[in-house]
């Protein structure tokens, strides 16, 4: 056993067998580290819920192309001077973030599978839904498609997460969820 | 070889050159007065944040946030470290400073650099926050001043290697370096790397800034997590030593085993370079696979090395107090430990915050699933702040008491205040800490002016728990920069107008004479 400090330097042979208390340790906490190890591909495989998705090189310009395709495509009213779109079930859906505002408000449908595209016209934005609580990166340049199934009807609200410029805690968007045989007019959800 | 002035310390019999003692004292006084900056910012930052207060307006709560951080995990936290690698290298090893001329160049470009950045960031040119995401875009004088502070930093750290080769070489220390000085070496090792992934993305958005080429948004998050995330682990090796050094000065805490404690400091450098990973989980980048294997494999093992520390550190400190006679029971040796003495109280508040609050939020964020619930949220602040405030300057202020009667030879000013500060710090940050993480669960945002939302098209209401949440969290915060007040009238009133101690005179800490320190100092060659 040492009797010596950590201030004072080791003499002679110090490579010395640990003790079977420190040893035990060093092994508990080996096991540990093992067991997070092995959860980290586990949980990808077996999760239901990862952030892994499509990922493409884009730019604003292109990016900002295909969103407007896809907003005139599909456009069924406007809310606050936002366009509002319905796409197909298991479609493609393009949401822009800039600063300060995303666009377009999207109406999707409970229990359908959807493409949930997310890049940014500037800088970096945080895609954070809420009350769901569910945070990406958007990145500018960068296409991140994401495979998403809404579980249950609501009005959903999207706020940025990453800083981005003085208007940050102002930029707020939409995303209504409704019910898989709801009919409700969109007008009317969207006051 | 010319002579050096050096003095014999009364109390630990290590020697000590006037060189290092001036390099000391000068990083020192530049951390304390960072601190002083970064935590008037970090009051102004938590009054606004209590959204009850809303002290700031927008622009300027983004301006004293990027203030707050800039100084206090860059400006405040290297110039410490800079004292401690003074510390480790010169003072431990009974050895001249290398380079003492160079050694003060570093220190004037460190100032420089630290000046030149807050600068840009208090006038308003740089309100881009500590992260500086490109491409997010600040004064060029912002990356510069950067730039000149990290390099400045590089050289202390090549005055410390230099210092390490004059010891061996003059014989100042028998053996192996002591463990407190290994701990030094392995963040030294960090900090080249980490400085290396800092220059390879500075200088490119330096060039950016001024228009001269392009720096892609995913490949500066990349490396500058590298600088980000690996500079916290130059923090955790340091920490971890400064453990080890006040568990010998306070209570004469014995390393249970050399070859257990020195393998986990080699874990640090080799497992944590990439393992900034974490910080991109949900990032478009990046492949599942290379994040998968860059958080488990490389963090696990990094992980292991402060699950050890955790381990030998408290063992070291039990044995240590066994061997002193306080071996009545089970826990005779913690129940009479030194707890008013705020060098132990701080160094076990800096264990058990770091660890079980900080390490565990740390570890769990780490996970694909969970990054997804926690990234950008609060969650994030109040894991950092128990891992590097309650954890890393925790430790700080616990070894400034030390610092203060063996560098400075000044009486402890005030010491009634002394001795509750580190429970009013850590008490504090604890409480700031969990209440905004758990604030954070709600979805609650990091770095935003105004959660009510009050100008954005769409109402959003986050649950009133929050507001209660946030509450609590600027109570603890509020304790927290009470206790850091105390820090600082302390070592600057000690400092500048204390009383100097007399030969022989007792401080109000002790040394209590560690159990290897029976032996002699070994005498100097002559040179």
């Amino acid at each position: 056993m040492n009797t010596h400090t950590g201030m004072e330097s080791p003499r002679g042979i110090w490579w010395k067998p640990a003790h079977k208390t420190e040893k035990m340790w060093v092994a508990i906490a080996f096991g540990w580290c093992m067991v997070l190890f092995a959860m980290m591909p586990i949980w990808h495989l077996k999760g239901g819920q990862n952030p892994s998705g499509i990922r493409h090189r884009t730019n604003p310009q292109a990016y900002f192309a295909r969103a407007q395709e896809f907003i005139n495509t599909y456009k069924v009213g406007e809310d606050h001077g936002i366009p509002v779109v319905a796409p197909p079930p298991g479609s493609d859906v393009y949401l822009v973030a800039m600063s300060w505002r995303w666009m377009p408000v999207l109406r999707l449908r409970e229990g359908v599978e959807y493409t949930l595209h997310l890049s940014s016209l500037d800088v970096n934005h945080g895609f954070s839904l809420y009350p769901v609580n569910a945070n990406f990166q958007v990145v500018p340049g960068y296409d991140y498609g994401l495979r998403i199934t809404p579980t249950e009807a609501g009005d959903y609200r999207i706020t940025c997460n990453e800083f981005c410029g003085i208007g940050h805690h102002t930029m707020v968007g939409r995303v209504i969820v409704t019910g898989e045989d709801d009919s409700t007019d969109v007008a009317e959800v969207t006051r | 070889m010319k002579s050096v002035a050096f003095r014999t310390c009364p109390i630990t019999g290590l020697r000590v050159s006037a060189d290092a003692e001036a390099l000391i004292k000068a990083n020192a006084v530049a951390a304390t007065v960072a601190l002083l900056t970064g935590g008037i910012a970090a009051i102004m930052v938590l009054l606004t944040r209590w959204q009850a207060v809303h002290l700031l307006p927008a622009e300027w709560f983004y301006r004293i946030l990027t203030v707050h951080g800039m100084t206090m995990l860059i400006f405040f936290i290297l110039f410490f470290e800079m004292g401690v690698l003074y510390f480790a290298g010169a003072v431990m090893l009974n050895s001249r400073v290398a380079t003492p001329r160079v050694g003060w160049a570093a220190f004037w470009l460190m100032v420089v650099g630290a000046l030149v950045t807050e600068w840009t960031m208090w006038t308003g040119r740089a309100d881009v926050l500590l992260s500086s995401y490109v491409p997010l875009r600040a004064h060029p004088a912002f990356y510069l001043g950067v730039i000149l502070f990290a390099v400045g930093a590089l050289i202390v750290v090549a005055v410390f290697f230099a210092t390490l080769v004059v010891a061996k070489r003059e014989h100042t220390y028998e053996g192996s370096l002591p463990l407190v000085t290994y701990g030094a070496v392995t963040a030294a090792i960090i900090a080249v790397i980490t400085l290396g992934q800092g220059a390879a993305i500075y200088i490119p958005t330096f060039f950016w800034s001024l228009g001269m080429m392009k720096v892609d948004p995913e490949i500066y998050r990349l490396l500058w997590w590298g600088l980000g995330h690996s500079s916290q682990q130059i923090n955790v090796a340091v920490m971890v030593s400064i453990w080890y050094l006040l568990g010998a000065l306070t209570v004469g805490a014995v390393v249970l085993n050399e070859k257990i404690s020195r393998s986990a400091f080699v874990l640090y450098t080799l497992f944590i370079s990439i393992a900034a990973a974490h910080h991109l989980l949900v990032d478009p980048g990046l492949s599942p696979a290379w994040k998968i294997v860059n958080t488990s494999y490389f963090m696990y093992l990094a992980v292991l090395a402060s699950m050890i520390h955790g381990f030998t550190v408290p063992a070291g400190i039990e044995l240590g107090q066994r061997l002193r006679g306080y071996t009545h029971g089970m826990f005779d040796w913690l129940r009479r430990a030194p707890w008013g003495d705020p060098g132990f109280s701080s160094l076990i508040f800096s264990i058990i915050v770091f660890g079980f609050v900080g390490g565990i939020t740390g570890v769990t964020f780490g996970t694909e699933q969970i990054s997804i619930i926690a990234h950008n949220t609060l969650r994030v602040p109040g894991h950092f702040h128990a891992t590097v405030v309650s954890g890393t300057a925790m430790a700080f202020m616990g070894v400034t008491y030390y610092v203060i009667p063996l560098i400075f030879r000044k009486q402890i000013a005030f010491w009634p205040l002394a001795r509750i500060q580190p429970y009013l710090f850590a008490g504090g940050m604890l409480v700031f800490s969990l209440a905004m993480t758990f604030a954070g669960t709600f979805g609650v945002p990091r770095r935003h002016w105004d959660i009510s939302f009050s100008a954005a098209p769409f109402d959003v209401q986050f649950n009133p728990a929050v507001d209660l949440l946030l509450g609590v969290m600027a109570l603890g915060g509020l304790t927290a920069a009470v206790g850091g007040g105390i820090y600082i009238l302390v070592t600057v009133w000690s400092v500048f107008f204390g009383k100097p101690l007399e030969a022989g005179e007792a401080s109000h800490v002790h040394v209590r004479n560690p159990v290897g320190y029976s032996e002699p100092t070994p005498p100097l060659p002559a040179s």
